[in-house]
């Protein structure tokens, strides 16, 4: 009945015990509170089913940031439990425990805070930018962020009933084998790890279509916005690679259901072609999580410092000359796998290829920036940071792209010092410093700026204490993923890296009274005008904060880079259109929640052998796939006149709003 | 014709066009989704290169195919393209019937290509040589199957179509995704023929 689920493998150790008995208690409150406010109607019309891009975008960061606290979790335990397990100290947990802590840091990261976060930001300001009123396929998209939390809820799961995987976010052949790890950890991870992929798979196709297809008109691909380039590259990226991660889990899935041998060692199966297929996918998605970033640097560096970006067009090519090096440097990951050298160097030169463009760009940010008048408002302070300490992973990087040198330190504490160098500047303050840009635009109220600054300023010192002291223990030869070290000259390393994780903590921490103040003080930050910062140069300025469901009353004709910029100078970006026109705009629909719950079952029992729960799960998604087939009432008409209220309302607050201006000047 | 008359027939006008940008678009997207799925059987033909030839003492390719059986097999899938195309031609002649009974010889052929498939595997596990048995068998097994799945789920899609044509006719929508629908089953057909060059004929080599 249960497959081999028993009472049994509900988790014992007493740490995780509290921790699930939080997240218990958490899922009740709010359960409890929606039933008492009554908002559990509001809560699926409004948001569960909505098809809105703006809404699902925010849906994706607000999930992401949950994410983030778990990921983080995690990676403080280990920081503590390296800084305590030296010699005699075995530290407060043990060894199987803590793989599967890295395990779940790292999915976690990639996973369900990188990659939600990015398309959440994507969701939320690719169609303003380029002018249109939503993505090619809305309810696509509300199935691409319910199959991405579907594997989250997943993840969370496997805190509470059975384990997570010990064989790292990686994943290592033979090792997560059926022969090696029998149990459900692995399963757990596959099963999270393939829903969330399959959903960015989807939200890749749409965004291809939305952005070759959906374009304002007068929008040529070289007069796009950099964001919306460096996004389009990324998902280029994401179709590309995500069937290759999709069909290697299916491969490692029919070994450990049907005994098939894909990684084994025995009967013709073979470990390295493992290697191969997560890296074909693996190294783009590094670039995945990092071009959008790289965009959102573009976009805030040129409205900070009031200048058009310089030389848009050799960042415009360098985005796709990375886009395209970026497929071709899987290898660099196992040099030491036995390759033939010259295999080894091909893959070497192109890795140090990519810092070429990568080098293009941080010129173009920094001239952006000389003789610009700049504002030093939040987004910039993480663009400034991320110039600073990107630079440095970015060397590194160049380092391990040696094969001799890789030699020395492969899997080393320098490993995890350099990718961490690269994502945390490189993507996640891309991600915060869009963040904090475009939260006026998504909620119209802008954040406190003095909590945002503590809070980039606990990143960046947090970090650089956390990794910097990797770097140097790397090189003294300490291995990653150690539970216990043997070596006590790696000790007070440990502790300078236990202190930086902190200092990150109280980043975060930041970032929540900053989200707490913001949401208490909002009547005082009011976005009146839509161009919430004043500076803003592109399309997405030029719609209400938060903006009308269908965005652009009346599609813009654009002109130049930088449109949005242009009418303002010619005084033309807030003045009322004469006609208004009915608009048509997708409905919301109620398919997308319906395949992420059965989708949440289906995992769930796949992992746990429960077979007719699987297939009946899996029906109910073939199902609801065929009945979005027949569903023809998919769209619903906006009159003009509809359109015309809601833009008088908008168009009088703005009038008011500048003769108070004016008054007080 | 008055001001009112006017501003009506270019709210309509307005609202046609941006239907049919929507058909145009579908049509776009089915396209870059079929190179995704290209990507992964094309990661299965390669994983299939890298194992095909490791048999692990059990038995080779040449000992198990039965080239005039997969022949048969691959012209019941290449007829069910031909019927498709031929219920296409029907479409743009409006005639319904014409549509129906090509769409279910379509689906008779697809049926038939998926039989002899699972006959195949059946004959091989019978005669002991399951997936489990070596690297080639597990390559080979995922490879062809994967492709008989999506065959499967290009039926099921299939007798939707022939729901909705028997039920709502040609409109917009139905005509929309019937295109789409026989896009994904000439891409079907593609692929079947990869198969039986790369994994049957050259295995025979």
């Amino acid at each position: 009945m249960f497959g081999k689920l028993t009472t049994g493998d509900i988790v014992q150790d007493p740490l995780t015990l509290i921790v699930v008995i939080g997240m218990i208690g958490g899922a009740i409150a709010v359960v409890a509170g929606l039933t008492y406010f009554k908002k559990w109607g509001y809560l699926w019309r409004e948001w569960l089913t909505s098809v809105d891009h703006k809404k699902i975008g925010i849906m994706y960061i607000v999930f992401s940031l949950v994410m983030l606290l778990r990921g983080f979790a995690d990676g403080i335990m280990m920081r503590t439990q390296q800084a305590m397990a030296i010699g005699e100290s075995q530290g407060f947990m043990d060894a199987h425990h803590f793989d599967q802590i890295f395990s779940a840091h790292g999915t976690i990261m990639i996973i369900f805070v990188a990659m939600p976060f990015l398309f959440g930001l994507m969701n939320l300001v690719i169609p303003q930018q380029i002018g249109a009123r939503d993505v090619a396929f809305p309810l696509l998209n509300n199935i691409s962020l319910w199959l991405t939390t579907a594997g989250g809820a997943l993840m969370m799961i496997s805190l509470a009933l059975g384990e997570f995987s010990n064989t790292g976010w990686t994943g290592l052949a033979p090792l997560f084998g059926l022969e090696y790890n029998p149990y459900v950890g692995v399963d757990y991870w596959m099963w999270s790890f393939q829903l969330a992929g399959i959903g960015s798979t989807l939200g890749g196709v749409n965004f291809i279509v939305t952005i070759l297809k959906m374009r304002a008109p007068g929008m040529k691909l070289m007069k796009m916005p950099i964001f919306t380039w460096t996004s389009f590259t990324a998902n280029v990226l994401v179709v590309l690679t995500f069937p290759v991660i999709t069909i290697a889990l299916l491969m490692l899935t029919m070994d450990r259901y049907l005994g098939m041998h894909f990684f084994t060692n025995d009967l013709g199966g073979n470990m390295m072609q493992w290697n191969n297929l997560f890296w074909m996918w693996g190294h783009p998605e590094v670039y995945i999580v990092v071009l959008p970033s790289f965009g959102v640097f573009s976009e805030v560096v040129a409205a900070f410092s009031k200048k058009r970006i310089f030389g848009y067009t050799s960042l415009v090519y360098a985005t796709g000359v990375i886009m395209f090096l970026s497929a071709l440097v899987w290898l660099h990951h196992f040099y030491t796998m036995a390759n033939n050298p010259s295999v080894n160097v091909f893959f070497s030169i192109t890795t140090m290829a990519i810092a070429i463009p990568t080098g293009v760009k941080i010129f173009n940010w920094l001239f952006t920036m000389y003789k610009g008048k700049i504002s030093f408002a939040t987004p910039m302070y993480w663009t400034m940071g991320f110039l600073v300490l990107f630079v440095l992973g970015g060397m590194t990087g160049v380092l391990l792209s040696i094969p001799p040198a890789d030699f020395m330190v492969h899997n080393s504490a320098f490993l995890v010092a350099h990718f961490h160098n690269t994502l945390i500047p490189g993507a996640l303050f891309g991600y915060l410093a869009g963040f904090s840009y475009w939260f006026p635009k998504a909620m119209g109220f802008r954040l406190n700026e003095k909590w945002g600054k503590l809070s980039f300023w606990g990143w960046a010192v947090g970090f650089v204490l956390a990794f910097m002291p990797l770097y140097a223990t790397g090189f003294m030869g300490m291995p990653r993923r150690l539970a216990h070290l043997n070596n006590p000259d790696w000790t007070p390393y440990m502790y300078i890296a236990l202190v930086g994780a902190c200092i990150i903590g109280l980043g975060i921490f930041a970032m929540l009274v900053q989200l707490f103040l913001s949401v208490k003080d909002r009547k005082k930050n009011m976005d009146v005008t839509g161009d919430s910062w004043g500076y803003g140069r592109t399309l997405e300025w030029h719609t209400s904060s938060p903006p009308a469901d269908y965005n652009f009353a009346i599609i813009p004709t654009v002109k130049e880079i930088d449109d949005f910029n242009r009418m303002k100078e010619e005084g033309i970006a807030f003045k009322q259109p004469e006609k208004y026109f009915p608009i048509v705009m997708p409905k919301n629909r109620p398919h997308g929640a319906i395949i992420g719950v059965l989708t949440i079952v289906f995992g769930f029992a796949m992992v746990w052998h429960i077979w007719w729960l699987a297939i009946v799960s899996f029906v109910g998604i073939i199902g609801t796939v065929v009945a979005i087939g027949f569903d023809d009432d998919s769209e619903y008409v906006i009159p003009a006149e509809e359109v015309k209220r809601i833009e008088d309302e908008r168009f009088a607050k703005i009038r008011e709003a500048m003769a108070q201006k004016t008054n007080n000047e | 014709m008055n001001t009112t008359d006017i501003n009506k027939i270019e709210e309509l006008e307005a609202l046609r066009v941006e239907r049919q940008h929507h058909a145009e678009i579908n049509t776009f997207g089915l396209w870059i989704y079929l190179m995704s799925d290209l990507i992964m059987f094309s990661i299965l033909f390669a994983t299939f290169v890298v194992l095909g030839k490791n048999v692990a003492g059990g038995a080779t390719p040449q000992e198990l195919f039965h080239l005039p059986f997969i022949f048969t097999e691959t012209m019941f899938l290449l007829l069910s393209s031909v019927t498709f195309g031929l219920s296409m031609v029907a479409m743009n002649n409006q005639n319904k019937k014409a549509v129906l009974i090509g769409l279910i010889a379509t689906g008779l052929f697809g049926l038939g290509f998926l039989v002899m498939e699972l006959y195949e595997f059946y004959e091989l596990a019978a005669s002991g040589n399951t997936p489990d048995k070596s690297g080639f068998l597990t390559a080979f097994f995922t490879l062809v199957g994967t492709h008989g799945a999506h065959v499967f789920f290009g039926l099921i899609w299939l007798i939707s179509m022939i729901i909705q044509v028997a039920k709502k006719g040609f409109s917009d929508k139905v005509r929309s995704r019937l295109v789409r629908l026989s896009i994904f089953w000439h891409f079907l057909d593609v692929v079947w023929v990869g198969v039986f060059t790369f994994v049957y004929l050259m295995s025979m080599i």
